[in-house]
């Protein structure tokens, strides 16, 4: 009769681990080139003294001669410069391949630190429950009705400029999603037969807690895991961009950028916007993944 | 008399993942006018989607894939979109199992009724419709109907939303109405009330009722007959009478076996064992077999076909209760 | 519902009472006040006349009630860098930044609904995927570069918008806003587009949601059941129960466009609150720095106040008590 709509998924559609999560993550393929876009990125970033043509920072290699060459130009030495040379003459290439190390090494630190401080506060809110519960969501709740930008512009304004104080910033910004997050889950667990159970083997409730409820838990974390280290680093660039975050000794993508912006008046637009898109390609692999996982996640979504 | 549905062969097959499910594999039925017909069956024997494959509301993935649903003689399949929309609630109407669930919490009660009077006849004004969503609550045992439609669903009772659905079924004066468990929600109490006044309602106005359920003991007393569905197929259809009184389908005798009034007292409750098999994934014979104390050989190797027995009565079995060929 | 309004009114006083209290402990015991409130280039006698000025050798708890004292007055401390009242300094702003943040959300709203409704109707089609892609990158590019983009395209090569400034001004009906002339609104374009379009990702994906979960309940395949023309069901069934959360949203966003302003303000120059601030924080400019702070919480607080009351004006189940 009418055409079969059906998938075509084989008798043998993997019903539970590893195998299961890929052939369930692959259905995106935009997911897994933006997973393989990511990994690149990693790799660059972690190794980027050994893979980056020239070390920007090292004030011996770099001429003021060379500045503001356009991408693809050649300069007095012979060295050909992919993607143009900056105001003061460092390679732009090299500059973003460190601008990555510094950016995701502070977003995906602060975010680390972020999700171990607040699922600690949401795992425990969610199990004692009482007061403390709703003292920690209270102020969970009052945190996330002002936007992070505000959030991090006034710990700045308050305790100044810097690398220590911009991550704690960040960490000051995250915390909060994260307690939420987890304090939701842990609830949804709490109330399942198994932690009865537990209960009644009169297990300790620290053995309860980390051995039984944090696993189920770590799926939502990971999902806002992964969303949120996009949402740091999109964070500490605007910082940076405007001059309140990340000093020049550690120069991410945000300072980058706007260290160039003021040459595109002129039109060497390649200081800045080379950075940018090396920003840009980073946040969204990092969304697309997160919201691949998300949806995987969602039980609403009727799979 | 011409039959007001009639069902050939019904299949709706849902396109998933894992595979095809055949919710419904070869339904055929008929109801007369005015008549009140039972569709019986457990949790996924496909007797919802019966109901919903009649008036075209199957949610991908699933689809209409064979047969033909003839309501006064036209296929309702092939009908284009605004048609199909025009039987819906005015032609036929249908009954939801969750009154929770089926009126949208936003809008108030008149304007859920109202709406449904408009959409069919736009020459109606709006204080006419009023008066007769008016009216119709009243049909059905809502006292002040004035002031009760200005509310809102979440101010009613689960038995009250229950009455106010059946009242927005009736607003158009239908041929057919199909309930798909219209009284499964409902505390036993409200259950017995709400049935005996549908049974009324359905003989005073002439409407046709199919009523879906998985309770045999609800549709014993008001319908003409009973269709039994299992693994979406329909196993013995016939005259209530006859089927209570000597099911010919071992499913039919184990459901009817298991309706606790029957036992003797301090006698263990009899049970089907065995589960209904995946409808992902049916065997080559009959769907009942694994769980059939009647099973012979022929059961295992295919299934078996519609067969027309005496008293108007249908049925698909190798070997039928009461004709042991053991 | 009036006790409902009193009661949240009440907790959003608290709120900034707490607030008021985080702000003048950031200012006053972790920070040096000297530093904080005098001007950094004041000799030693102009230092200690401040000092006895502003009070600050006072036990804190006095200087706490002569803050709160001063701040009801609407006296929050002289800019350095103006040498104006900070708070008359913020208020002169405060128009140019809300008509960019509600030019903004009209923006945001107007395309994101619509957009995100068929999302969530047709998710396998062409289009749909576009606007979701669409919606992702929106939502991954930070504000700044959003903007440099756009300068860069629309001001620097195409030379078609202009890319610093607020235009001219113009009253209608008693409102003055930049955007009933001309000049204003060529001004006003990119900047507002700019800041729309990280929320018009999120109104997109909160509307796809929103239509994807309630398109599967059961009162949507009642109200077809019953022989509704599809556009009723979206229109008027669909929507009324997406609005409910996405006005929630709505008012948190018109806050979060309040302080992403301050990015966009300062890609752009547009003369409004948050380039005062980002100026404020580098100079160091204290005084501008606390009454900000104050401002934008009361804001702020308002704008929850508004949404709570809001919500429960739109969804009965929360107006008007049920009998289950």
């Amino acid at each position: 009769m009418a055409k079969e709509t059906a998938k075509a998924q084989p008798q043998s559609y993997p019903s539970s681990g590893w195998r299961k999560f890929w052939a369930d993550y692959s259905e995106s393929p935009l997911a897994v080139v933006a997973l393989l876009v990511f990994g690149a990125i990693l790799f660059i970033a972690i190794f980027a003294p050994f893979v980056s043509p020239t070390n920007p920072y090292d004030l011996a290699t770099v001429d003021i001669m060379n500045s503001r060459l356009a991408p693809g130009s050649e300069d007095f030495a012979g060295n050909v410069y992919l993607l143009g040379t900056d105001g003061a003459g460092r390679d732009m290439l090299s500059s973003i391949f460190y601008g990555l190390r510094v950016s995701l090494g502070v977003g995906a630190f602060s975010g680390l630190i972020a999700l171990i401080v607040g699922a600690i506060l949401g795992l425990s809110a969610a199990y004692f429950g009482g007061r403390y519960e709703t003292f920690v969501m209270r102020v969970v709740d009052i945190q996330l009705s002002f936007p992070s930008i505000l959030m991090a512009l006034v710990i700045l304004a308050i305790f100044g400029k810097g690398v220590e104080k911009t991550i704690i910033a960040l960490i000051l910004v995250q915390w909060a999603y994260y307690a939420r997050a987890a304090r939701a889950s842990a609830l949804v667990e709490k109330n399942k037969e198994y932690v009865e159970a537990a209960k009644c083997l009169a297990l300790g409730d620290r053995r309860i807690i980390l051995n039984h409820i944090t696993p189920n838990c770590m799926a939502p974390l990971i999902v806002v895991g992964t969303l949120q280290t996009a949402h740091a680093i999109s964070l500490e660039a605007t910082l940076s961009f405007l001059g309140l975050g990340l000093p020049i000794t550690e120069p991410s993508l945000g300072l980058l950028i706007g260290n160039g912006f003021e040459f595109m008046y002129t039109g060497d637009y390649w200081i800045s916007i080379f950075p940018g898109i090396a920003l840009l390609i980073t946040i969204v692999s990092i969304n697309l993944v997160g919201d691949q996982l998300r949806d995987m996640f969602n039980p609403r979504l009727q799979r | 008399m011409a039959p007001i549905l009639d069902v050939r062969n019904l299949q709706t097959h849902f396109f998933t993942k894992g595979g095809v499910l055949k919710a419904v594999d070869g339904v055929s039925f008929e109801i007369g006018a005015g008549e009140i017909v039972g569709l019986v069956g457990e949790s996924g024997s496909g007797k919802s989607i019966t109901g919903f494959s009649i008036l075209g509301l199957v949610d991908a993935p699933g689809r209409i894939v064979g047969g033909e649903i003839l309501f006064k003689g036209k296929d309702l399949k092939t009908l284009p979109v605004a048609e199909m929309q025009k039987m819906r609630g005015s032609s036929i109407a249908m009954i939801f199992q969750d009154p929770m669930m089926t009126l949208n919490p936003v809008l108030r009660i008149e304007t859920q009724m109202i709406e449904a009077i408009q959409t069919h006849d736009s020459s109606v004004s709006k204080d006419e419709a009023r008066q007769r969503s008016r009216d119709a609550l009243g049909l059905v045992g809502i006292s002040s109907p004035e002031e009760r439609m200005r509310a809102y669903p979440h101010q009613f009772s689960g038995g009250m939303r229950q009455r106010v659905s059946i009242a927005i079924a009736m607003l158009n004066r239908p041929d057919l109405i199909i309930a798909d468990e219209p009284t499964t929600a409902l505390d036993v109490t409200i259950q017995g009330q709400v049935i005996h006044e549908m049974q009324k309602l359905c003989k005073k106005t002439k409407t046709a009722l199919l009523w879906i359920t998985h309770d045999l003991a609800v549709v014993a007393g008001i319908s003409s007959r009973i269709c039994v569905m299992y693994a979406g197929r329909i196993v013995e259809q016939g005259p209530n009478e006859a089927l209570i009184g000597s099911p010919m389908h071992p499913y039919t005798n184990g459901l009817l076996g298991s309706v606790p009034s029957q036992n003797r007292r301090g006698e263990p409750l009899q049970q089907i064992e065995g589960i209904v098999p995946s409808l992902l994934d049916l065997p080559p014979g009959c769907a009942f077999e694994n769980r059939c104390s009647h099973a012979v050989d022929a059961c295992s190797q295919s299934a078996p076909d519609e067969m027309v027995m005496a008293d108007q009565r249908i049925l698909r079995c190798f070997n039928r209760v009461g004709q042991d060929q053991t | 519902m009036t006790a409902f309004i009193l009661r949240r009114s009440l907790q959003s006083v608290l709120v900034l009472f707490i607030m008021s209290l985080i702000v003048f402990a950031g200012v006053n015991l972790i920070g040096d006040p000297v530093d904080m409130l005098i001007n950094p280039e004041a000799d030693q006698a102009e230092i200690d006349r401040v000092i006895k000025d502003l009070g600050l050798d006072r036990p804190v708890t006095e200087q706490y009630w002569f803050f709160l004292v001063n701040a009801f007055q609407g006296d929050l401390g002289k800019s350095f860098v103006f040498g104006e009242p900070a708070l008359k300094l913020i208020v002169q702003r405060m128009p140019a930044t809300f008509e960019l943040a509600l030019f903004s959300l009209s923006i945001a709203v107007v395309f994101g609904i619509p957009l995100g409704v068929y999302a969530g109707l047709k998710p396998e089609s062409k289009v749909s995927k576009t606007i979701m892609a669409g919606s992702i990158l929106g939502f991954s590019m930070p504000t700044f570069w959003v903007g440099i983009i756009l300068i860069m395209f629309f001001s620097v090569n195409l030379g078609w918008l202009p890319s610093t400034g607020r235009g001219d001004v113009a009253t209608v009906f008693g409102i003055t806003s930049s955007v009933f002339t001309l000049d204003g609104l060529s001004h006003i374009f990119l900047p507002a587009f700019n800041l729309a379009l990280f929320k018009l990702s999120s109104v997109i994906r909160l509307a796809r949601a929103g239509t994807r979960e309630i398109i599967l309940q059961d009162y949507i395949k009642f109200a077809r059941a019953k022989g509704l023309s599809e556009r009723r069901v979206i229109n008027v069934h669909l929507l009324k129960n997406i609005l409910i959360p996405i006005v929630t949203i709505i008012g948190l966003e018109f806050g979060s466009l309040i302080a992403f302003s301050t990015v966009t303000e300062t890609v752009f120059a547009w003369p409004g609150m948050g380039k005062l601030i980002i100026e404020a924080i580098y100079n160091l400019d204290r005084p501008i720095i606390v009454a900000y702070l104050m401002i934008i919480v009361l804001i702020f607080v308002t704008l929850n106040l508004i949404v709570d009351i809001t919500y429960s004006l739109l969804d009965p189940r929360v107006r008007i008590k049920g009998e289950s």
